[in-house]
């Protein structure tokens, strides 16, 4: 139910945006993430963008799980 | 797969074989069963879709909480909901997991093969433009949801306000996280030693709400994503915490989870609705557990509009449920689970939806 699915906005027109998600493209509301722009990657749950996603925090874990290899 | 997913992969098997050698050494260390209960739906689907479940040794215990709202809507809910779908010119619309839930006698599918108007929407967004669509007919839509969805439908509600849309109703159903993790912190049945925190509820809510969690509880919590890596090193973390004697939330996803969450969203829910008591399905009520319309938005509201009145049903016969929605019971020791009650003839609420614990536990256990 909490299901939210990432994609990359590929473009905005007034509130709202086209995100696509590997392929398949939807309109899907920016209401809750008014700031977002093209290209950003955002967080979609029911048609509308619900978080920004941080490409900086996913390198973080990526980076993290990295280390734990070598541990 | 999408362009996020495969520029950030989050499977490293030697990763995890690390993590999991941390978890066996912590666990050894503490010396005792540990039992850790996640709260949302999407969690106990990866977790049961992995097999994490089975890595793990005999001494951690993975429970599952409340963490479908499909499954803790009341049976007297949906008996009312039936009966609206009977009315005339009423479309319900709704997302995709109501339709199995049974009431007393039927679910929202078979009225809808009797002949009512049931749509599924992807999004209330949707079900305002069927509303624009069809200015004749009411439009009921079943907002049932935690915090992730709620903003959704608020933004939706005020919508509907700035384009005068007058025929589009909610039926509120929602139910918040915390009053539901105080509940079970206070029932004198369960020992729960730490919670696996819903990544997507707190990429809404943020870090602050579960604060009472660790202050008052002296209980850990870990904020978690969705990767089977995110869970296991969330386990590392809490027992870290135990070991440690130092409970305390911490944020193992960050990259979705702000401290303080999606501001905007909370705000805008904040507009439409306010706490209320809320009836959790085999639970009972539980006190600012739910969320209901304020004062210049009721006009909004389905059950307000319809003079509708709360039902109590007793539960299905044979169906415990109530238990395993709080962690008091796991699946197999229902009577009636994977027999009488599977997910093509589910009996209880948790083996209807595609992310109750009962329905997990069939298809992956």
């Amino acid at each position: 139910m909490c299901l939210a699915v990432p994609g990359k906005i590929t473009k905005i027109f007034n509130e709202n945006a086209e995100v696509d998600f590997g392929g398949v493209i939807r309109e899907t509301s920016l209401t809750l993430v008014p700031s977002a722009k093209k290209g950003d990657y955002v967080l979609v749950h029911a048609g509308f963008a619900i978080q920004m996603l941080s490409e900086r925090d996913a390198m973080e874990t990526l980076k993290l799980f990295k280390e734990m290899e070598s541990k | 797969m999408s362009d996020y997913t495969s520029k950030f992969d989050f499977s490293n098997n030697a990763a995890a074989n690390n993590i999991l050698k941390e978890i066996k050494a912590s666990l050894s260390n503490i010396g005792r069963l540990v039992s850790f209960m996640e709260v949302c739906g999407t969690h106990t689907m990866a977790i049961s879709k992995s097999g994490l479940r089975r890595m793990f040794p005999d001494k951690l215990k993975l429970l599952s909480g409340p963490g479908c709202p499909v499954c803790v809507t009341s049976a007297g809910d949906i008996d009312n909901i039936i009966s609206l779908s009977s009315q005339r010119d009423t479309i319900i619309t709704t997302f995709g997991d109501m339709l199995k839930v049974r009431g007393s006698e039927k679910s929202l599918e078979e009225c809808r093969i009797d002949g009512a108007d049931v749509r599924v929407v992807y999004s209330p967004m949707d079900s305002l433009k069927i509303a624009k669509d069809n200015p004749s007919k009411r439009i009921v839509f079943l907002g049932v949801g935690f915090e992730t969805t709620t903003p959704t439908i608020a933004a939706t509600v005020l919508e509907a306000k700035k384009s005068k849309i007058d025929n589009f109703l909610v039926y509120p159903l929602f139910k918040l996280v915390p009053p539901a993790l105080e509940l079970i912190l206070t029932n004198p049945e369960l020992k729960i030693d730490g919670f696996i925190l819903p990544g997507h509820v707190s990429t809404i809510i943020g870090e602050s709400p579960y604060k009472f969690v660790a202050k008052k509880h002296k209980i850990p919590g870990v904020i978690t994503g969705f990767e089977p890596l995110d869970i296991l090193y969330c386990v590392k973390l809490l027992l870290s915490q135990i070991e440690k004697n130092e409970p305390k939330i911490q944020n193992e996803y960050g990259r979705s989870v702000q401290p303080k969450g999606n501001e905007i969203a909370i705000k805008i829910t904040d507009t439409v609705f306010e706490p209320e008591d809320a009836k959790w399905r085999a639970i009972g009520m539980i006190p600012k557990s739910g969320l209901g319309f304020r004062e210049e938005f009721q006009h909004f509201d389905a059950k307000k509009h319809f003079k509708i009145k709360d039902v109590d049903l007793p539960e299905p016969k044979g169906c415990i449920c109530g238990e395993v929605l709080i962690g008091k019971a796991i699946p197999p020791q229902c009577k009636v689970f994977g027999k009488r009650c599977t997910p093509s003839t589910p009996v209880g609420p948790c083996m209807v939806s595609s992310e109750g614990t009962c329905a997990a536990w069939y298809y992956y256990s």
